[in-house]
């Protein structure tokens, strides 16, 4: 897709925001005693696209992770909706997902079933529909992600992009409030990225649902999202939109928004003295 | 001081491995419930277990059963009890060859088939992604491959004992000219229900154990490449040596 068409999408108006579906509040995380998060705060507005960006290993999809209730934080609250989804027993849990869908990097669709049964799996899982309806349903949210004439393939027949927008028809099958994208545009040609964004922006604003892209692609981000986070050293460091990310005065956001290789976040692992390392005999 | 530790780590780590299997086992229990509701996802997992594995079942069954035919026509042949043959083959295949061989035929063709499934499924997100979806991985995918699992290994174990008999039957009466009457008579009139029901009972204990550890291990598998591969390894390798403890111990009992 051109760049002119995402930039005309993005100039379209928006509706109003309805309040905060995300809260997260004072969120501490660590694993095997490292901190991944210590004090994270961040709220995501309702029927907006909210882009979550950070360096690599920042804990990005931990943070997604959280916000389904995959994993627990070790300290503070992570709201879903007023819900606190880390106190939730699994039943409730379970409940509350169903109003969640997520987009995962590989697509994760089943490979023991074609891009239908795909497709239709939350639907024969959660409702009783006949199968006609199901049909019906499945072969809708085919159609809007354009793949309703892959719908016999089997899933090693689909390419990276295809794998995703039928992942994305399958997170819609169930019509949630809040759509997860965890690095959706990783890996794809420059066609895919084009599909995947106006899919994630046409979802968000024809259904009226709430989305959170995690991703460290700059450019898409600035063209999809509406309000965006900067996660580092386990914290927001930056937040708002695109325009003000830019002229950000903090080290750290700056070098992430230019792709600078030297930084805050180094370009060394940390290490012992080199020289010292060559002449020692320890790997 | 050290080995001390050492002994004392792995003590605790089996402990927990045990527990934590426990647990695991109860979990699937308790989806038993839901899963009489929906048959179907049972049916299809005693096919993919039970099914498939039968052609590798009958091939073993029958040369076993040959085998069994030439041992013991040669050792009973030297007191000139010949007729025996049959007694003996029953017996033998009902109360340890055809439920221990069925378990670590099982173990190697099933349960890696059902720890690589699992675990793969797991390193591809597919797990995730049913948890994302509020569809709950234990009552979607392991308690159907246990299930079945546990259903399939009795029934794989009677036939492979059936085309066992019959294999001793093929050497015995028919290539070394044992009278057919005298084979099937003795082994009738030998062959109690205590022998089938010890039979049965430990193949379906064999089923228990050797389901329950391939889906443990798949669904516990590191998500890696090397991680899955651990995991199957380790299917075999402790189905194998659990099913020839378990195997004394019942047979202890049973005696």
């Amino acid at each position: 897709m051109a760049r002119s068409n995402l930039v005309d999408m993005q100039a379209e108006p928006l509706p109003a925001a309805t309040g905060t579906l995300v809260e997260i509040k004072d969120v501490h995380y660590e694993v095997g005693g490292r901190a991944i998060f210590s004090g994270l705060n961040l709220s995501i507005p309702r029927g907006r696209i909210t882009a979550i960006m950070g360096p690599s290993g920042t804990g990005k999809t931990t943070l997604m992770r959280l916000i389904t209730g995959q994993i627990k934080p070790t300290r503070g609250q992570v709201l879903f909706d007023g819900i606190n989804v880390s106190t939730l027993k699994l039943g409730d849990l379970y409940k509350l997902r169903m109003r969640m869908g997520m987009l995962f990097q590989n697509g994760a669709l089943l490979t023991d079933r074609n891009v239908f049964e795909n497709v239709a799996f939350p639907l024969r899982e959660h409702t009783k529909l006949p199968n006609e309806l199901i049909r019906h349903i499945v072969l809708t949210k085919l159609q809007a992600v354009g793949l309703r004439g892959a719908a016999g393939l089997e899933v090693p027949e689909l390419s990276g992009g295809m794998a995703r927008r039928v992942a994305l028809a399958r997170a819609m099958a169930t019509d949630p409030e809040l759509l997860i994208y965890d690095e959706p545009f990783t890996g794809l040609d420059p066609i895919s990225m084009g599909m995947i964004v106006r899919l994630v922006r046409q979802m968000n604003y024809a259904l009226g649902i709430t989305s959170i892209v995690v991703s460290h692609d700059v450019e898409e981000l600035s063209i999809l999202a509406d309000m965006s986070y900067i996660i580092a050293s386990g914290k927001v460091v930056a937040s708002g939109s695109f325009v003000e990310l830019k002229d950000h005065p903090s080290e750290i956001v700056n070098q992430f928004m230019n792709g600078l290789a030297d930084g805050p976040v180094a370009f060394h692992y940390p290490a012992p003295d080199y020289f010292e390392q060559l002449l020692s005999r320890k790997a | 001081m050290s080995q001390l530790r050492e002994v004392t780590d792995n003590i605790r780590e089996f402990v927990r491995i045990v527990g934590a299997m426990v647990l695991f086992l109860l979990r699937i229990l308790g989806q038993v419930p839901r899963l009489v509701m929906r048959p179907v996802l049972v049916i299809e997992q005693i096919y993919n277990t039970g099914a498939l594995s039968l052609v590798i079942i009958m091939t073993c069954g029958l040369f076993i059963g040959m085998v069994i035919g030439l041992q013991f026509y040669d050792i009973l042949a030297r007191f000139g009890s010949e007729e025996a043959v049959g007694v003996g083959a029953a017996l033998g295949l009902l109360k340890e060859l055809g439920p221990v061989v069925t378990a670590l035929l099982f173990a190697g063709r099933a349960g890696t088939a059902l720890a690589s499934e699992i675990g793969l499924m797991r390193a591809t997100d597919q797990i995730s992604a049913m948890e994302i979806m509020a569809v709950d991985p234990i009552y979607r995918v392991v308690a159907p491959r246990f299930i079945g699992g546990v259903i399939a290994m009795p029934l794989l174990a009677a036939i492979f004992i059936g085309i066992g008999l019959f294999g001793t039957q093929l050497i015995a009466v028919q290539q070394l000219g044992v009278e057919a009457n005298s084979f099937w008579s003795q082994m009738r009139g030998s062959v109690h229900i205590d022998d089938v029901s010890d039979g049965i009972i430990k193949s379906c204990v064999f089923g228990v154990a050797c389901s329950l550890i391939a889906v443990y291990e798949g669904y516990t598998a590191i998500p890696t490449a090397e991680g899955v591969g651990r995991a199957t390894t380790r299917t075999v390798v402790t189905s194998a040596v659990l099913i020839l403890i378990l195997d004394y111990m019942l047979t202890a009992v049973m005696l």
